[in-house]
């Protein structure tokens, strides 16, 4: 049964409504939704801090022999920013609408191990800030108070004493190692939500997809985190105790490094697409008013890409120069795992076809994401082809292919998710009009972004180069993808001003706003502390439909 | 709107046969697997890494099969076993009797693998910076011998409150996890004493 959790014990004498107090009662918490929003929070924080490095650096590559920023400064802004974005953006957003919609979509009162949550989210914030710290205290070879340039993948020997001096490296290990703790504690967490915690008749076969889905993510994140931090571990120990793993004069193999990484991290990137396919997959059928199409496929196809997610890793290396059978079976396994990739968009799609479709804005973000994930996953099988991938390893081709898969669609997947519950998490709406200025000037620049980085990579525009000499033909498409920026830098304004209006004044959303069919939408907006007065029994995978619907329940079809 | 109280969803399904897992058993089996994940790293270093050595010394000249140590760790899982099913039994004074023993069986191993360590530093200067078989070796047991500290800590402090009277029959389901991850961390030993001592020798 799941039993009335631990609740915040906050002290009667707490003045309601005094700063102060406030603090203390946010600071203190083991409410999961408060542990989501401010998951949230922190993630949208490290989202600006990311983007204006993102911007920074687009600023730098606009323009052939551009000297706004320096060689070095180059190499820690992309560093920073794509460990920033994987990990201080991506996973907390992750464990952030984990937290909050698991134990509402499940209809429990809280999740299996409250502090845990708690330490959790801490343990990540920490993180963050020891990594961020770096710039203040990371000695480096020219003075003190630099950041980590080894690439968000730290490649070795780069990474070793030798070439790396200083303390910038320990921070970018360190601090990550000590995020992915606060990562694994909360995935264990949602894992024992997930099967213990589930209200009467909450069967796994009725279970709403998005709780599906971050169950095989955080089964995911089980599996592929803690081989990132054993690598974290040896290379500390390399560098600080003097051993040998990654050394290459002293027997050591770069190599390893490569293949420890992308275990965790082909892994990775999936755990981050994941909380999108499930947003995806609850918004598009509410707002085509019918129930998903195949629902055992998208969570069978699911499970499917968490096993095969787990050998695919080595495609990251085909230009390393392994054995030609060794590609040959990573090629393979690649090109495999675009299947069950495939039969969710085919799912998605049928959803919507024949609907009665509205285009709010939480739909308008599934379409694009839709659109882009596509293009990603195309992309994807030509780099997963290794003769292919041998011409445009490295090059702003792979740049343009993952960020359609991480900002095309993860951040487009979660926009979608926050237009559509944010009614329930603030009990009030965003507004229409600013999310359509959102959502436009953002697909827009997005596309213009990042469109043209495929053909400067088949120009062959190498990555991570802080500047190009003119004549070669980039010129007009980096100014293009520059230009992008500005337009997706505006559209976040909209976000970011919709977000404090619709706090302060935004239309009252009432229980169920868009007329859904999960259990979140059965209680109030927000919802009280115990999320339910009575714990809810359930018949079907649709129980809010079986409510509204008495004499045409679901139940009577399965 | 209407269904502010949210009701029950229906009621005609009686909450009477649902009976989930047990979110601690599902808590510290995932920890387990994450656990086991992080151990899969090492090994794989470690065999990576065999013969590898570009000076020695190498595993075959300076490892002893650690028996003593060995045979004291497995059979603790036996002890704890045993423990625990005193424990069901309501007898305390039978488990706490158990309980030390497994204790005791722990800290022997702990000593007798610093034993190793200190002949493996002081005579045959085996340390984590001579080789790649030095820091694979002291990785990977270290990184086993860390987590028999931790059991080992959590193992002293059950036996610590049960003899100052906390009532520990009540914690069957607590000390039941423990004891999982007590056999997790010899059945990492299985693992480890196999790739170090018999396939890496
Ligand atoms: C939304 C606007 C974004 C812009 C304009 C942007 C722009 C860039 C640029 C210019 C680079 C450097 C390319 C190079 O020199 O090689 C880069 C690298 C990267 N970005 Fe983004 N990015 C954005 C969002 C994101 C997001 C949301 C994520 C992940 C969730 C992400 C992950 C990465 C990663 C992993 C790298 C590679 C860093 C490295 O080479 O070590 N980016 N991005």
């Amino acid at each position: 049964m799941a039993s009335v959790s631990h609740h915040l014990d906050v002290p009667e004498s707490q003045p309601e409504s005094s700063l102060s107090g406030n603090m203390y009662r946010w600071v203190s918490t083991v409410d999961h939704k408060r542990l989501g929003l401010l998951y949230a929070m922190a993630a949208l924080l490290f989202f600006v801090i990311g983007g204006t490095q993102a911007t920074l650096m687009r600023m730098q590559l606009a323009v052939p022999n551009n000297h706004l920023i320096s060689p070095a400064m180059y190499n820690r802004l992309f560093t920073m920013h794509g460990t920033t974005m994987v990990f201080l953006v991506g996973m907390p957003l992750l464990a952030g609408f984990a937290n909050y919609l698991v134990p509402l979509m499940i209809g429990a009162r809280d999740m299996a191990f409250p502090r845990l949550n708690a330490f959790g989210f801490w343990v990540f914030l920490f993180g963050g800030l020891l990594l961020y710290y770096s710039y203040i205290g990371g000695g480096a070879l020219y003075g003190s108070g630099s950041a980590p340039d080894v690439g968000w993948f730290a490649n070795a020997p780069l990474t070793e004493n030798a070439f790396s001096r200083g303390t910038s490296t320990d921070y970018w290990s360190l601090g990550i190692l000590v995020s992915g703790l606060g990562s694994v504690a909360s995935a264990i967490n949602v894992i024992a939500t997930v099967f213990s915690m589930r209200c009467p008749g909450m069967t796994l076969a009725r279970m709403p997809i998005f709780v599906w889905l971050m169950l095989v993510d955080s089964w995911m994140i089980l599996i592929a985190l803690p081989p990132l931090s054993a690598a974290q571990i040896m290379l500390t120990l390399d560098r600080h105790v003097g051993a040998r793993f990654f050394d290459t004069q002293a027997g050591g193999s770069a190599l390893l490094w490569q293949h420890f990484f992308w275990i965790f991290g082909h892994p990775e990137v999936y755990i981050l697409i994941f909380p999108a396919f499930g947003t995806v997959s609850e918004v598009i059928p509410v707002f085509s008013r019918k129930p998903i199409f195949g629902r055992q496929a998208v969570v069978a196809a699911a499970v499917a890409i968490g096993f095969i997610s787990t050998s695919v890793w080595a495609h990251h290396m085909f230009a390393v120069g392994l054995s030609s059978v060794t590609n040959t079976f990573f090629a393979a396994s690649t090109l495999l795992i675009a299947i069950p990739t495939g039969i969710k968009v085919f799912n998605w799609i049928a959803t919507m076809y024949g609907g009665k479709l509205r285009f709010e804005v939480p739909m308008l973000f599934c379409c694009a994401f839709l659109f882009q994930f596509v293009v990603a996953g195309l992309t994807g099988v030509m780099l997963g082809v290794a003769p292919f991938n041998f011409q445009l390893h490295d090059s702003y081709f792979v740049v343009g292919h993952f960020h359609f898969t991480l900002v095309g669609g993860f951040i487009f997947g979660m926009f979608a998710g926050i237009y559509y519950w944010f009614p329930k998490a603030t009990g009030r709406m965003l507004g229409q009009q600013a999310g359509r200025w959102h959502f436009w000037l953002f697909c827009i620049g997005f596309n213009l972004t990042f469109l043209p980085m495929h053909v400067m990579g088949f120009l062959g525009m190498p990555r991570r180069i802080y500047t190009y000499a003119p004549g070669r033909g980039w010129e007009v498409w980096n100014m293009m993808a520059s230009i992008g920026v500005a337009f997706q830098i505006v559209g976040l304004l909209f976000f970011f001003y919709n977000v404090i209006r619709s706090l302060r004044s935004g239309p009252l959303a009432g229980d169920d706003p868009w007329d859904a069919w999960t259990l979140e939408w059965s209680t109030t907006s927000p919802p009280p502390e115990y999320n339910f007065e009575t714990i809810p029994v359930v018949r079907s995978s649709r129980p809010l439909w079986d409510l509204k619907h008495p004499n045409d329940p679901d139940w009577r079809y399965g | 709107m209407a269904y502010t109280a949210s009701p029950p969803l229906d009621a005609t399904t009686a909450a009477t046969e649902w009976k989930p897992p047990d979110r601690g058993t599902v808590g510290i089996a995932s920890f387990i697997v994450a656990e086991t994940a992080l151990f899969a790293i090492f090994v794989a270093a470690y065999l990576f890494y065999l013969g590898k050595s570009l000076n020695g010394p190498y595993p075959r000249d300076v490892l002893t099969v650690p028996v003593t140590a060995t045979i004291c760790l497995l059979s603790s899982s036996g002890t704890i076993v045993m423990a625990e099913r005193a424990l069901q039994r309501h007898q305390t004074g039978p488990f706490r009797l158990w309980w030390m023993l497994t204790t005791a069986l722990a800290a022997i191993f702990l000593v007798m693998t610093g034993m190793e360590w200190w002949k493996l530093i002081r005579h045959d200067h085996l340390t984590v910076s001579t080789n790649c078989f030095g820091s694979t070796y002291y990785g990977l047991v270290g990184l086993h011998a860390s987590h028999v500290i931790v059991g080992l800590f959590f193992l002293t402090l059950v036996l610590l409150v049960s003899f100052r009277g906390f009532p520990i029959t009540t914690q069957e389901r607590r000390i039941k996890l423990l004891s999982w991850y007590w056999h997790f961390v010899d059945a990492v030993w299985v693992v480890v004493f196999t790739v170090v001592y018999v396939i890496g020798r």
